[in-house]
């Protein structure tokens, strides 16, 4: 086990600064002149013009300017925004929101598909599985840019059922229609994976067995099955992270949340080199930590994994 | 290993993290919120009055600092700060600061303060945004650093200089500004946020800016920060209750921070903003529905326009730029593309400015497919036209329709070349490349014909991308800021105004226009030129 959290740590490290360098790279090539980008429309004199390119050290060819900004963040410095912020507090301003808004939609999305996938595994064929398959088409067909819209829409503007924007400061109540949104980007997927995971499970020998031996169905199921179909969803949420901070970019926009989302926006849309790959770095780092902690779940969930 | 628990103690633990982040989050302020206009902005880029020349920017700093002069109806300027602003030969200008102003930290206001605050706007390593205003008074060019090799890797020589020669304290009330050639428009100029003071607070050595002013800066203005700048989230003031100058009616501001403009139009719809300055125009055709007469519209100074590389050979000849305007018919394309937000120009200045004249443009701004279409063929045009437009903003559906409309006009074909970003149509368009016409917009730093003629239609001006020179209309230009008189600097820039119909330089498209709403409980509400809410006028309803 230990050896296992070596080796996983040290495979992080060489992941997070290759993924750091070809976002820099990324960004460095979007790149052609972010001191426009920061005027806008109107002309910038030269003198600010030498003055920032100096200050940014934009002038330097690819490789120098990724070395000063590594440099800095072996020390812990993010560096500064082009627009003179610390790149270090806005990522600590615009984490805890995030956070809360993505978890918010994985316990929605991972509780809603568990049950209804269960369900619909148990009873195949039935009305609640055809209802379900429709359902999550339809969700699937729906792009996040079409439907975080037409939510706030909807519910926050014609119903007027929840609060059409959120904001940093706001209730889980607030949060609660963009974490639906962002939670429908996963669902579907979850749900499917989780019905034919359990379908499948109840058909194995143990579970034959199990009932053989006479235990409730609810045992049976709720225990035996469940636990063996978990797996597979499970390695489905870590990767969904993934697709639940790209999707952030769109709902935070939409419910004006000033989270990592709306920030990694900003800084393609202003050129902003240091401030995306400062995100992306914090994003990169969170997105490995939870697939190591999912890997250490199977352990939890089929005692037969053994980690050396 | 983990065993049976691990299962109950995650869901625990993150029932737990999700209870604490909701308990935390919900700090109501609601009292605030009651008292306070809240008005929608975006994210300023920066709150130091130099290096503010964005609207959100600007919008927030006016309810911190009180200007110099500032506009009535008629666009002429007023003094707000200073008691006179004279000058007997539009070269050395005097100006007199009212007594007893303070700034909110209860410094008095000095003569001492708007020089200090110039000086460190205007040099050159400080790379402020609106350093560019300050070029006209005299010693500018020795603030600038001279970098030996461009902008290349060598640090630049510091500049000569590091204060303007230009600026001098007569006494605390009392300072004078030396211009380096006269221009009549200078106290139309003083309105601008770049020109305001700055506290010593401000300033943690001489000539440094101490890195906390910008959180929450201290101004001379009718209102005081509340707190800090909460970025991407508010910006609060409150009303000074010692402040001299003319009171605002409400209590306070809340400025409120948006990233997206489809969301402030939900939050205006549900009555959580009071007002938004800028209706996007996706939600343009629902407005009058949702806000009823609460959806309104003013003129504003921004001027739309495509601009011909005169660089390229095709485009040398006035009578092909001629035809080609001609054959654009700017109604149809305000009505059906901006669902009137904005209206056709047949000008080259806004409407916003004094010496405008609706129709200077005349007959090639007029549309005649006809005529076009033979003027066009006699003049020897080229087979085919492109617009470039930068993809980034709102212009594909618009640059899209004008090609067709020259398209149907003219019988050559025309396409929409969408570039990334601006800058990389500047780049093109600066380097002389064959970059085709190119759309391009401009709204004025103050409301003076020079404002448009100056920085878009002289050889050396700063927005002059596409290489239009004529001498003449430089000096005409010229001749309108040397003149005696405002009145006489208007005939001047208009008679280079008429120039530029004969020479049709750019196809004057469409003047902008403020589209904007407002909740229920606000009244009073007025969107300037600038695009900006006037804050002494604008009231809410107090729920008792």
């Amino acid at each position: 086990m230990f050896r296992y959290l070596v080796r996983r740590l040290l495979q992080m490290i060489l992941t997070f600064v290759g993924a750091t360098f070809i976002v820099y790279a990324l960004t460095f090539a979007n790149a052609d002149d972010p001191i426009q980008a920061l005027a806008g429309e109107r002309p910038v004199t030269k003198a600010v013009r030498e003055t920032l390119t100096e200050r940014y050290h934009l002038n330097d060819p690819f490789l120098v300017q990724y070395w000063y900004y590594l440099k800095g963040l072996l020390t812990g410095d993010f560096g500064t925004s082009l627009t003179g912020r610390r790149i270090s507090a806005m990522i600590e301003q615009a984490w805890p929101v995030t956070i809360k808004l993505a978890l918010l939609s994985i316990v929605i999305a991972a509780t809603v598909a568990i049950v209804a996938g269960v369900i619909s595994g148990v009873r195949r064929g039935s009305i609640f599985d055809n209802s379900t398959l429709a359902l999550t088409l339809l969700v699937l067909a729906l792009p996040i840019v079409v439907l975080a819209p037409l939510a706030q829409l909807i519910f926050g503007i014609k119903l007027g059922w929840f609060p059409p924007t959120a904001g940093r400061n706001a209730s889980l109540y607030a949060l609660l229609l963009p974490a639906l949104v962002l939670g429908s980007l996963v669902f579907a997927t979850e749900l499917r994976v989780t019905r034919s995971s359990v379908a499948e499970n109840l058909r194995a020998d143990y579970v034959r067995t199990a009932r053989a031996k006479g235990l409730s169905r609810r045992r049976v199921i709720g225990v035996h099955v469940l636990r063996n179909s978990l797996i597979p969803v499970i390695t489905l949420i870590g990767v969904d992270i993934g697709t639940l901070m790209s999707g952030a970019i769109v709902t935070e926009g939409v419910f004006n949340i000033p989270g990592v989302g709306f920030n990694l926006l900003r800084g393609i849309r202003t050129e902003d080199g240091p401030l995306v790959v400062g995100f992306v770095s914090v994003l990169v780092l969170v997105f490995l930590v939870v697939n190591l902690l999912v890997d250490l779940l199977y352990a939890a969930l089929d005692p037969r994994i053994r980690y050396e | 290993m983990l065993g049976k628990s691990p299962w109950k103690m995650a869901v625990a633990a993150t029932a737990i993290v999700l209870l604490a982040s909701g308990c935390s989050g919900s700090g109501s302020e609601d009292a605030d919120y009651t008292n306070s206009a809240i008005i929608g902005i975006l994210e300023p880029e920066h709150l130091v009055p130099s290096n503010t020349t964005e609207v959100s920017g600007t919008q927030v700093l006016e309810s911190l600092f009180y200007p110099l002069v500032s506009f009535d109806a008629q666009n002429q300027p007023v003094e707000r700060a200073a008691q006179s602003i004279t000058s007997p030969d539009n070269k050395v200008w005097t100006v007199k600061l009212k007594k007893d102003f303070t700034f909110s930290n209860d410094e008095p206001v000095t003569a001492d303060n708007y020089i200090n605050a110039w000086n460190y706007a205007a040099y050159g390593p400080n790379a402020q945004l609106g350093a560019y205003f300050f070029e006209r008074i005299a010693g500018y060019a020795d603030l600038q650093a001279r970098d030996p090799d461009g902008a290349g890797p060598e640090k630049p020589a510091a500049p000569k200089a590091s204060a303007l020669t230009g600026l001098r304290k007569i006494d605390d009330l009392t300072f004078t500004i030396t211009l380096s050639a006269p221009f009549a428009g200078w106290k139309s100029v003083l309105a601008y946020n770049v020109f305001y003071p700055l506290p010593k607070a401000a300033f943690s050595a001489p000539g440094v800016i101490s890195e906390g002013y910008e959180d929450a800066p201290i101004g001379n203005g009718p209102f005081k920060m509340k707190g800090s700048w909460e970025h991407d989230t508010q910006i609060q003031v409150v009303r000074r209750d010692n402040f001299k100058g003319d009171k605002p009616k409400v209590a306070g501001i809340i400025w409120k921070i948006y990233q997206d403009q489809q969301s402030e139009y939900a939050d205006l719809v549900a009555g959580n903003v009071d007002v938004q300055t800028t209706i996007p125009v996706e939600s343009l055709s629902s407005a009058s529905g949702d806000l009823g007469d609460r959806f309104k519209k003013s003129p504003n100074s921004a001027f739309q326009f495509v601009g011909f590389p005169t660089f390229q050979k095709e485009f040398q000849n006035p009578d092909v730029r001629k035809a080609i305007s001609m054959a654009v018919n700017r109604e149809e394309m305000t009505k059906q593309i901006f669902l009137d937000s904005q209206t056709p120009a047949t000008a080259f200045v806004s409407p916003a400015v004094n010496g405008y004249r609706p129709n200077s443009c005349g007959v090639a701004c007029k549309y005649d497919p006809g005529k076009a279409r033979t003027l066009y063929k006699s003049a020897g045009g080229p087979p085919s036209l492109t617009i470039s437009y930068n993809a980034d903003g709102p212009h594909k559906a618009w640059v899209d329709a004008m090609c067709n409309q020259i398209r149907a006009s003219l019988g050559v074909n025309c396409t929409g070349i969408g570039e990334p970003k601006f800058s990389n149509l500047l780049a093109k368009a600066e380097n002389k490349q064959p970059v085709g016409m190119l759309r391009l917009g401009w709204v004025m730093d103050y409301p003076l014909m020079e404002s448009y003629l100056g920085p878009l239609y002289t050889t050396t001006g700063s927005a002059n991308f596409w290489g239009y020179n004529n001498s003449t209309f430089d000096d005409l230009v010229k001749a309108g800021d040397a003149a005696k008189t405002p009145a006489d600097s208007i005939k001047k820039w208009q008679q280079a105004e008429d120039i530029l119909a004969k020479d049709m330089p750019v196809i004057p498209l469409r003047f902008g226009q403020n589209v904007y709403g407002y909740s229920e409980r606000t009244s009073n509400v007025t969107v300037d030129l600038f695009g900006e809410v006037d804050i002494y006028k604008i009231e809410i309803a107090v729920d008792k």
